[in-house]
């Protein structure tokens, strides 16, 4: 077989590999990514929160993405409490909110909605092991810091919502949250 | 060898007895409606139809005007969503109007924390809300009919084809025959002839099998007042709402012929290198 | 006809393996190096197009599995789901429901092939026996997962099909009970269906094993039916046949994709678009198209308990195939009496399908009658008579000295 015969046949029979590798990846995406989340969860990625009738001092529980949100419109001391505590004391230094940039320290400020100090949205979930915290509710114990007590593992989460003592790593999520107007929080 | 049996005769029997079958087959004259005089459905031109087929936005919202308007007063439409409004492939309305339009209705949610259910606005992420809240209630409505839900109503329906069309459909890509079905129904409330015998509480069409049908006419000129300035004949508004109702029983409509064109071109080009690779690996043989 | 392994391990490695579990080998003997007629055309290309079409309905089937619903309530709704939410979901669902029509349509190619060129014959009797169970399992995999949607035909075909049972004699209702789960076809019976469909898929994948590793003992059959004599009448598979599988496979994709893209819906029927209504029966109950001869059959024969076994009995009779056939000539390329009747029976077998699907009643009966009569007779009276009393055409020496015959004439006839 000649030198050009060779090298055409080659390319042909690369060309042919190349182009139904191509059809077979095409044919596998769909295979794939029908796993991810389809619309109808995609259609609550965002939700949003009327609380205009929530009291100063009074907390709701929301559900969005499948877990627990905690919305909380503080009292002034609650808030004065947040704001006296020294960032050296805190075991995690990070704001840890969707809502600021990510290397923000935790201070009550970059902590609750910007503007609106008496409001905390964070996710009710224990960064230690993923429990909800007690708090919410009236007669539910607050921990030794007056804001959350995650019953697991002994977690106990300040009026910020910033793990103090216990073994969860990282203060409690917040999730990107604005208000919409004075009676709307949007979530998501 | 035995001539004796003359095999050209039987095989000339066999044909022709196989011949005398299709004869009768193509040639009868059946009908779905068993032997009533139901008339034939057109085809009609939709932007949808053939291998380019799009939704036309514009005739999908006026549609759904007219689907909100007339329609919903007894027909469900629960496989949709108010989100699907905006979403792409469909009537094109921007995820505010969608929301906006969500908010006309209400639906039940709870318990809340007391227990108890309560009424909100729907969000885009609900399904359309129902005019009955059950099939009982629907039927008592409607003197005991039940209008039947719209989401799928135009893949729900076919009309008969006959031979040799649905071979020619099998290969012109023709999946109207719903649609057009629905269109025909529509425009079919004409006059009945005289020696019919309808009975109470039924209307006349010319297009529903068996001839009577429990729903009246829905659609008179100008039921409906279209934002767009559009006329609202009865040939525009059952137009409009028929291609509504194939968007929501096909949504994904336009993704799909979309991608067609482009696997089926993929495919041939690579049919062509897989021909001239294996003409090529063949030509090792005998040289 | 089993040859030695022409297998070497080339790395250290492959040698380990081989020397624990000769897979490597068992893939290079069969795939790479299997000898396999130099003469086969493209009807020989439907076994590679069936193996697709059951690795795709396996795999679309898995993933429809994922988001699919088996309970009477929520079925029908859940397949809704699948199209409009799942990513993809219409795709892949349309994939699934338009692939069992093209698998059923390569099957048929597949047996009316091996019709053709008497590839039932011997040695290959198991082989085709084991087809014919293929094709059962297909049958019943296909009758229980059009019934998974819960359409108004999913539950009336179910409601029919299972209803035959009750014809047994003495034993008949509590055996379809027992199918059913309940009195009547309902939750129970569609929530043991999708457990079964699930399964049998996996079985015809088993069976397919035993039918590969059966047509490697015999080696293949080819277009003129005379044995391999040499290996001057093979080629190995691959490159040959791997890449004219490959070729085949795509044109057959082509026409895949045009149902798939183009016309989802038209093999199957507008009523399924209706959700199952126990109370209320449509005008008219059609199985799927690939099911409609076998229909005919069972509503031709007057009783129900004869339709029924007519019915049965019309796949059964393929399982004596090899036996009932007299002739000593495999291929119909030489026996031009038998070519004349094959044609005969796929008009009939194409006739007895469109009779399926209109109703039982006046001429339609009748044909349906005759169609049924002539199906069992082709097989009971002209396949034994055939090989008696034909006078085959004079066969080539070898398959090697008919495929140079052909280039030679072509050369002949370019030179002209």
């Amino acid at each position: 077989m000649s030198e050009k015969e060779t090298n055409r046949r080659d390319f042909i029979f690369l060309a042919t590999g190349a182009v139904a590798a191509v059809g077979v990846a095409s044919a596998a995406w769909p295979l794939i990514h029908q796993m991810n989340p389809d619309s109808t969860a995609l259609a609550l990625s965002t939700i949003e929160v009327d609380v205009s009738g929530i009291e100063v001092g009074q907390s709701i529980t929301v559900k969005w993405r499948g877990k627990p949100v905690f919305i909380r419109r503080r009292t002034r001391d609650e808030i004065d409490l947040a704001r006296n505590v020294s960032l050296n004391d805190l075991p995690d230094g990070l704001a840890r909110n969707n809502n600021v940039i990510n290397t923000a320290i935790a201070s009550d400020q970059n902590r609750s909605i910007e503007g609106k100090e008496e409001w905390l949205v964070m996710l009710g979930v224990c960064t230690h092991l993923g429990c909800v915290p007690k708090g919410q509710s009236i007669g539910d114990s607050r921990g030794e810091y007056g804001g959350w007590y995650c019953p697991c593992h002994g977690s106990h989460y300040d009026t910020a919502g910033r793990i103090r003592k216990g073994p969860a790593p990282k203060n409690l999520d917040i999730p990107p949250a604005i208000f919409l107007n004075d009676s709307v929080i949007k979530i998501g | 060898m035995c001539k004796s049996i003359n095999f050209s005769k039987i095989r000339q029997l066999s044909l022709s007895l196989l011949g005398v079958c299709i004869l009768i087959a193509s040639s009868s004259n059946f009908s779905f409606a068993s032997g009533e005089d139901v008339s034939k459905v057109k085809e009609q031109d939709w932007t949808f139809s053939g291998v380019f087929g799009y939704y036309d936005r514009a005739e999908l919202q006026r549609g759904f005007q007219v689907y909100k308007e007339v329609c919903s007063s007894c027909h469900s439409m629960k496989y949709v969503y108010y989100r699907n409004l905006s979403e792409p492939g469909g009537p094109g309305f921007s995820t505010d109007e969608a929301k906006a339009i969500a908010a006309e209705f209400s639906v039940t949610d709870g318990p809340d924390s007391n227990g108890d259910m309560f009424e909100r606005n729907a969000l885009p992420s609900d399904k359309f809300v129902s005019p009955f809240e059950n099939n009982v209630i629907a039927r008592m409505s409607n003197g005991g009919a039940l209008p039947p839900d719209l989401s799928l109503i135009a893949k729900a329906r076919s009309t008969e084809r006959g031979f040799p069309m649905w071979i020619v459909d099998l290969f012109t890509g023709y999946q109207e025959q719903g649609v057009d079905y629905v269109y025909a129904l529509l425009n079919g409330y004409e006059d009945m002839p005289s020696d019919f015998n309808l009975q109470d509480g039924m209307n006349y069409n010319k297009y529903y099998p068996g001839n009577q049908i429990a729903m009246y006419s829905p659609l008179s000129a100008d039921i409906v007042e279209y934002a767009d300035g559009t006329e609202a004949t009865v040939e525009n508004m059952s137009k409009d709402v028929s291609a509504f109702l194939m968007w929501t029983a096909e949504p994904k409509l336009e993704a799909r012929k979309k991608m067609g064109f482009k696997v089926i071109i993929f495919l041939f080009i690579l049919a062509g290198l897989l021909y001239l690779s294996k003409k090529k690996i063949w030509a090792r043989l005998d040289h | 006809m089993s040859k030695l392994s022409t297998y070497q391990p080339k790395s250290s490695l492959s040698r380990w393996f081989d020397e624990r579990l000769p897979l490597p080998r068992l893939m290079h003997d069969s795939v790479n190096a299997f000898p396999t007629p130099r003469n086969l055309n493209y009807w020989y290309t439907f076994g590679g197009v069936l193996t697709f079409c059951l690795i795709t309905q396996i795999i679309t089937g898995i993933v429809l599995a994922m988001h699919y619903t088996p309970n009477a309530e929520l079925a029908f709704g859940s397949v809704e789901h699948i199209m409009r939410n799942v990513n993809y979901g219409w795709l892949i669902r349309y994939v699934h429901a338009v692939g069992a029509s093209m698998f059923f349509l390569a099957v048929y190619v597949h047996i009316f092939r091996g019709l053709y060129y008497g590839s039932y014959k011997a040695p290959r009797e198991l082989l085709w026996i084991l087809g014919v169970v293929i094709y059962l399992l297909m049958t019943a995999t296909a009758f229980m997962g059009y019934v998974l949607p819960w359409g108004q035909m999913s539950f009336w075909g179910a409601t029919v099909i299972t209803n035959l049972f009750s014809a047994i004699p003495i034993v008949g209702g509590t055996v379809t009970e027992w199918l059913w789960g309940g009195f009547a076809v309902d939750n129970s019976t569609l929530n043991r269906f999708f457990s079964l469909h699930y399964l049998l898929p996996f079985m015809i994948f088993g069976v397919v094993i035993l039918h590969i590793w059966s047509l490697h003992v015999t080696g293949n059959n080819n277009p003129i039916g005379i044995s391999v004599k040499d290996e001057h009448d093979t080629v190995p598979f691959s490159p040959y046949y791997t890449v004219k599988d490959g070729f085949a496979l795509v044109c057959f994709l082509i026409l895949f994709a045009w149902f798939i893209f183009y016309n989802p819906n038209i093999l199957g029927h507008s009523d399924n678009y209706i959700e199952a209504n126990p109370l209320s029966t449509p005008a008219h109950i059609v199985p799927e198209w690939y099911l409609l001869p076998f229909y005919a059959i069972l509503r031709a024969i007057p009783s129900k308990i004869g339709g029924v076994l007519f019915m049965f009995a019309a796949i059964g009779i393929l399982f004596l195939l090899p036996w009932l056939d007299t002739s000593k000539i495999r291929s119909a390329t030489f026996r031009p009496l038998y070519k004349q009747f094959f044609w005969i029976f796929l008009a009939n077998c194409l006739v007895l399908g469109y009779l399926g699907s209109q109703n039982p009643e006046g001429g339609y009966l009748i044909a349906s009658r005759i169609c049924t009569a002539y199906y069992f007779i082709h097989f009971l009276v002209v396949f034994p008579l055939l090989g008696i009393i034909e006078t085959p055409k004079p066969l080539p020496e070898s398959i090697t000295k008919s495929v140079l015959e052909k280039i030679k004439t072509k050369k002949i006839d370019e030179k002209k």
